[in-house]
């Protein structure tokens, strides 16, 4: 939404582009990218392209070998791990991809809100934040998870819930770095309201900590759903899952250690793929996170 | 400085008693209590709900129970968990020293390796050996902690049969009897830690070799190696304290997926036990006991960069 309403404006627009171009030109950005759109073009289009059903069990084909009829072999029921592969990441990917942009909005929203109110609110609200951050993510979810149940309305909410916590801490930071220039001083001088302030002088500033802050989020918000499918507290069978295929082929890895590689690289370069980007856009947005990294 | 110190706690033990409060108001409204989960969901009948309710004290209000439950708490009394009918002071102990058994080792490796290796990497910044670890730090770092384990157990175990897979010690056992089994998580867990503080040194170390003093004292024609080791390092490792102490804390909390792909009798397992039993009581402990122990860590943590670093004094002084 904001996004939009900065990009009708042709400076920011072009702005915008330059920063995706030196993106580009970086190799973690290039690489970055291209996995992720590998994947996101992957996840819309498998379910066309895979060549066999993911819920066809075959008894005969049980824990068989990587052949020619079956790339990576079958698992445990006797299923197409290849196809299971490439339909993996889809849940992943639409539980994560819409709960990353609410935690980011609704933690951006009050952090800006409270930072620039400060005083008291500011504090207690700083404390609530503190305890819930010192508590251990996976308690928080799973009690939320086992007490309403795995679907994707519990997921979601709850994920962007817990994530959107620490982005107030991120966003309200971002907001007291800006309020201390002076053309916020300016703006409250010539009578705006707060809103204003918010939506005109402080958003645009903040905008691009929280695009970075969002890219991060959801490679944590993915490495956790996954976590919680492996745990067996995510996706429920027989959908593919990654996290699941690989908690599933763990127990045969002895005689067919074939089963648990599928899944362990199409995870592994999704979540390198996200962070690689989150890197590349920091730096083309000249965002310091303290991590130099080289490439 | 004495004032600072004192707020710094103050604020510690608040974020402590908010901790309580929440794990506290979230198991309360929740649907279903203890008692309901004990006598099997909804099939229990009302006078065994109600008498169980009354065994439990859980028809008194919310407020005393809190009280009760916290001042218990407190003196090291947590409760009895639902389905064992034990203390839960008693469950937690072992598993509780098992976690810091796993932790103790994985810092032991984890922190020294991640120093040395943040120092070469930041005064060899992209050259050879940077990019090498760099690119290494990444993977260890994003990869979930599942795959990881899960790969090196095929590796290790499942390949080469060097090490045993999977934690078949039971959680009472003596010290001697987790090895050989303990190797491969600490060796997990020291990875991604390892990685995580290696960045922070890394950075931390250019960041000091580009400042005044440094290029000051090789104007001065100090030797490289006494420059390093004598001005540079005491003030790049310092902020690895704070990075250090989160991963501590990560370690005895968030390592919950690591013991259960190893099977490792933790508190982490024990959380995920208890959650799938829905044993309220043992969640609650086990939250305020992860909670506790990550703002003491983090506390500790400022107070020693505070002590450390004379200018972070004055720093907070002026604000």
């Amino acid at each position: 939404m904001s996004t939009a309403a900065l990009t009708k404006n042709p400076a920011k627009r072009q702005r915008y582009v330059a920063v995706l171009l030196d993106m580009m030109n970086r190799p973690s950005g290039a690489i970055g990218l291209s996995l992720v759109l590998f994947h996101l073009c992957l996840a819309i289009i498998s379910p066309v392209i895979v060549p066999y059903d993911f819920k066809l069990q075959d008894a005969s084909l049980m824990l068989s070998q990587p052949s020619n009829a079956h790339w990576l072999g079958a698992d445990h029921l006797g299923r197409d791990i290849f196809s299971r592969t490439m339909l993996g990441g889809r849940e992943a990917l639409l539980v994560t991809g819409i709960a990353t942009p609410l935690a980011v909005l609704w933690g951006g929203f009050v952090g800006i809100l409270f930072g620039l109110t400060g005083g008291r609110l500011d504090e207690i609200l700083m404390r609530i934040v503190d305890a819930f951050l010192s508590l251990p993510w996976i308690l928080k979810m799973l009690v939320l998870i086992v007490t309403f149940g795995t679907g994707l309305e519990v997921l979601i909410p709850t994920l962007a819930f817990f994530y959107g916590i620490p982005v107030i801490r991120i966003a309200r930071a971002a907001t007291h770095d800006v309020i201390a220039r002076d053309f916020v001083w300016a703006a409250k001088a010539r009578g705006h309201s707060r809103i204003s302030i918010i939506w005109r002088e402080l958003l645009p500033n903040v905008l691009d900590t929280l695009m970075v802050e969002g890219a991060m989020r959801w490679s944590w918000m993915l490495l956790a759903f996954s976590s919680l499918s492996f745990l067996g507290f995510g996706v429920s069978p027989p959908t593919p899952d990654w996290g699941l295929m690989i908690s599933d082929a763990r127990g045969y890895m002895s005689f067919a250690p074939w089963g648990v590689i599928g899944p362990v690289v199409a995870l592994s370069s999704l979540i390198i793929g996200i962070n690689l980007t989150a890197d590349a856009l920091a730096k083309a947005l000249g965002i310091d996170r303290a991590q130099k990294a080289p490439m | 400085m004495l004032t600072m110190i004192l707020r710094r706690i103050f604020l510690g033990l608040a974020t402590i008693s908010i901790v309580s409060l929440i794990i506290f108001a979230g198991v309360e409204i929740l649907p279903g209590d203890a008692c309901t989960q004990y006598l099997e969901q909804d099939q229990a009948d009302v006078e065994l709900l109600e008498k169980c309710r009354d065994d439990l004290n859980l028809n008194r209000p919310a407020h005393e129970r809190y009280t009760e439950w916290a001042l218990g708490a407190l003196t090291g009394d947590l409760g009895m968990s639902v389905n064992g009918e034990a203390k839960i002071s008693d469950l937690v102990g072992a598993r509780f020293a098992n976690s810091l058994l796993l932790a103790f080792f994985a810092l032991l490796v984890g922190v020294p390796l991640a120093m040395l290796l943040g120092v070469i990497t930041g005064l060899w910044r992209d050259r050879k050996p940077d990019i090498i670890f760099s690119t290494i730090a990444i993977f260890a770092m994003t990869i979930p902690e599942f795959v990881s384990a899960t790969l090196l157990i095929l590796v290790f175990s499942v390949w080469l049969g060097w090490l045993p897979g999977i934690v078949l010690t039971s959680a009472g056992s003596p010290i001697s009897e987790f090895f050989p089994e303990i190797l491969l998580p600490v060796i997990v867990l020291s990875l991604v830690m390892t990685a995580h503080v290696m960045r922070m040194v890394r950075s931390s170390v250019i960041e000091v070799m580009a400042s005044d003093y440094v290029q000051m004292a090789t104007l001065k024609g100090v030797p490289y190696w006494q420059m390093v080791f004598r001005h540079a390092l005491p003030n790049a490792l310092l902020p690895a304290i704070n990075v250090v102490a989160l991963t501590i804390a990560w370690l005895l909390g968030g390592v919950v997926v690591i013991e259960v792909v190893f099977n490792y009798p933790g508190l982490g397992r024990m959380m995920i036990d208890a959650i799938s039993d829905r044993d309220l009581p043992v969640v609650q402990a086990i939250a305020l006991i992860v909670a506790s122990i990550y703002v003491c860590i983090n506390l500790t943590a400022d107070l020693m960069t505070m002590i450390a670093n004379p200018k972070l004094r004055t720093m907070y002084l002026r604000k």
